[in-house]
């Protein structure tokens, strides 16, 4: 069953939207440059902006459908808002904020407080918070509301790096813990690679692709390109013992060796920066690159009059990316179907996306 | 010796029973008009900004003018007053009352209005989210955060009603002890011949009285704001 289905339009002055969407549970994050309607598709499936047309659903329940005249009011869509300013109410302590609403949720304060870290901030009034604290309190808020989905408007957007990579983990208890699906709207694609299980683009009010992750930034369509990164993402568990410093991530296309990420067992993203990977016909020998995986050429995609794009198809059904001069690969010979191998030079991993040369 | 003679005693007292009742009586009206002039789009609505705008712009005296006409006792409203229940306003303290709570009542939806326009409609729609209905997003968001504003605009107003003069003496004449508030005793000795000892009495009362108005407001608003706020 899906999370969502949204499937609306609406009409604002000179700007229209038209987004047809369906996400599964886990995280749906909306993204795509400013002005492309996230906010508003948001909006809707709060019931604070009204469609002209259209159905939207939420695990199932109808919440808005034009033609059967259905539009509940957002008091009564238990779906929990938090924007990127906390909007916490000012005149209430921190504890008035969380007890506001008066909807039986399955989260007692108690929880919610515990989850958060929240607890010893009960008594305080939201002036005295830091961005970070009310950004916590904002989604206690909303989680004791009884929510069926919690809608996340660019909720990091305010704080610096370090409060950033506090709050994403919070962010993935939702998901994790809670079984609670999120929409989440953002401009920032570390986050995306990070907790993303579903990546919705939005372009000009209408919606490009709507996929899983890895599937969206493999996609070799020249409509979402330029709304993506150049790079994919491989997970990875990285494995106890370092070798001189460098760990060993088990990925379905094979081993790589890494500096150490976290010292957690726990499954991370890998992005693999498309400029980063070279190809070579034979497994290398006398090479500094450590990383090389094996596998076939999918696509190959000119890009302009001197860079073209392959799509490798690798183990365990990963695909990356590689963007190589078209000079390159004249001289190889390369075609679509041919066993290559993918040297990877760099690969950026956990939440600041920090580049981490590997040779 | 006391302090005020009797005369004044019932000036002063006067003064502040009608900007009281004015004051109290005019403020629900004020706060649901600001509300309907600060969020709601409606036909008309310039309209009634207007005519809530058109006692700051005309004179006091036409204002007066018009009560009676509509309230006095011939009037279109007050005839039906008179026969129906047989109240009669004109000439009343109420008259005095009715007067400076319209000549206030533009100051007052002024300074709410802009205290609800500052109000982040987002707080409003996340209270929606919560599962608030209208009446409770009002009643515990908008309304405590436009505080600030209402204690200014019950400052404003209140500090209108006691120095209304023209509206007043021309819907509800100067009559002692039922009208003749303090500006308006303070214009009857003046025409007094002699009076000027008594004018300068009621001068300096006056004075004390907007004094006092004003400090007790200033305190009343910071209280308001640190309460909203959490700051100051």
């Amino acid at each position: 069953m899906s999370a969502i289905e949204t499937d609306i339009g609406l009409r604002r002055g000179s700007f229209s939207l038209s987004a047809n969407f369906s996400a599964g549970p886990g995280i749906t994050v909306l993204t795509g440059p400013s002005g492309s309607g996230k906010s508003t598709v948001a909006s809707a499936v709060a019931g604070l902006v009204t469609p002209e047309r259209g159905r939207i659903a939420v695990n199932g329940e109808t919440l808005f459908d034009s033609g059967r005249k259905i539009d509940l009011p957002a008091s009564r869509r238990r779906i929990g808002y938090v924007l990127q300013d906390a909007m916490l109410f000012p005149h209430l302590s921190v504890r008035g904020n969380l007890t506001y609403s008066r909807r039986p949720g399955e989260l007692s304060l108690e929880r919610v407080t515990d989850i958060l870290g929240i607890g010893h901030l009960l008594d305080r009034k939201p002036a005295s918070l830091s961005g970070g604290e009310r950004q916590r309190v904002a989604i206690g808020r909303a989680l004791l509301s009884g929510p069926s989905l919690l809608i996340m408007d660019e909720p990091l957007a305010n704080l610096d790096a370090a409060r950033r990579a506090e709050l994403l983990p919070f962010i993935e208890t939702l998901r994790d813990s809670l079984g609670l699906p999120v929409l989440y709207i953002t401009h920032s694609w570390p986050e995306i690679i990070r907790i993303a299980d579903t990546v919705v683009l939005m372009e000009q009010g209408a919606v490009r692709a709507a996929a899983p992750l890895q599937t969206v930034l493999t996609a070799a369509d020249d409509g979402v390109r330029h709304l993506v990164p150049d790079g994919s993402v491989i997970e990875a568990t990285p494995t106890a013992g370092d070798v001189d410093g460098l760990c060993r991530f088990e990925t379905p296309a094979g081993p790589l060796f890494l500096p150490r990420a976290s010292s957690s067992g726990a499954r991370i993203r890998l992005f693999i920066d498309a400029h980063d990977v070279a190809i070579a016909l034979e497994a290398p020998r006398g090479v500094s690159v450590q990383n090389v995986l094996g596998g076939t050429i999918g696509t190959m995609t000119i890009l302009d009059e001197s860079h073209m794009e392959l799509l490798l198809e690798l183990a365990g059904n990963q695909v990356i990316r590689a963007r190589i001069t078209r000079h390159a690969g004249a001289q190889l010979g390369l075609r679509p179907g041919m066993t290559v191998f993918a040297l990877i030079k760099s690969v950026s991993f956990d939440r600041r996306l920090q580049f981490r040369g590997m040779e | 010796m006391p302090l005020l003679t009797p005369f004044e005693t019932e000036a002063l007292l006067l003064s502040l029973k009608v900007a009281v009742a004015a004051v109290a009586c005019s403020l629900p009206i004020a706060i649901a008009v600001a509300w309907l002039l600060a969020r709601k789009e409606f036909p008309g609505k310039s309209l009634v900004n207007a005519l809530v705008h058109l006692p700051l712009v005309v004179p006091p005296v036409v204002i007066g003018y018009l009560l009676l006409v509509t309230l006095g006792r011939r009037g279109i409203v007050g005839a039906w007053l008179d026969e129906t229940f047989g109240i009669v306003i004109a000439f009343t303290w109420i008259a005095a009352a009715v007067a400076s709570g319209v000549m206030a009542f533009p100051l007052m939806v002024r300074a709410i209005r802009l205290s609800i326009e500052a109000v982040d409609t987002r707080l409003e729609s996340v209270a929606r989210t919560l599962g608030a209905s209208h009446a409770r997003v009002l009643l515990t968001v908008t309304l405590p955060l436009t505080l600030p504003g209402i204690v200014a605009g019950i400052a404003l107003a209140f500090a209108r009603c006691l120095g209304e003069f023209g509206a007043t003496i021309t819907f509800a004449s100067n009559i002692p002890g039922v009208s003749r508030t303090l500006p308006l005793a303070l214009y009857t000795a003046l025409n007094m011949p002699g009076g000027e000892a008594n004018a300068l009495r009621l001068v300096v009362l006056s004075l004390v009285l907007a004094f006092l108005a004003l400090a007790i407001s200033e305190l009343m608003a910071r209280r308001v704001t640190r309460m909203v706020t959490g700051i100051g």
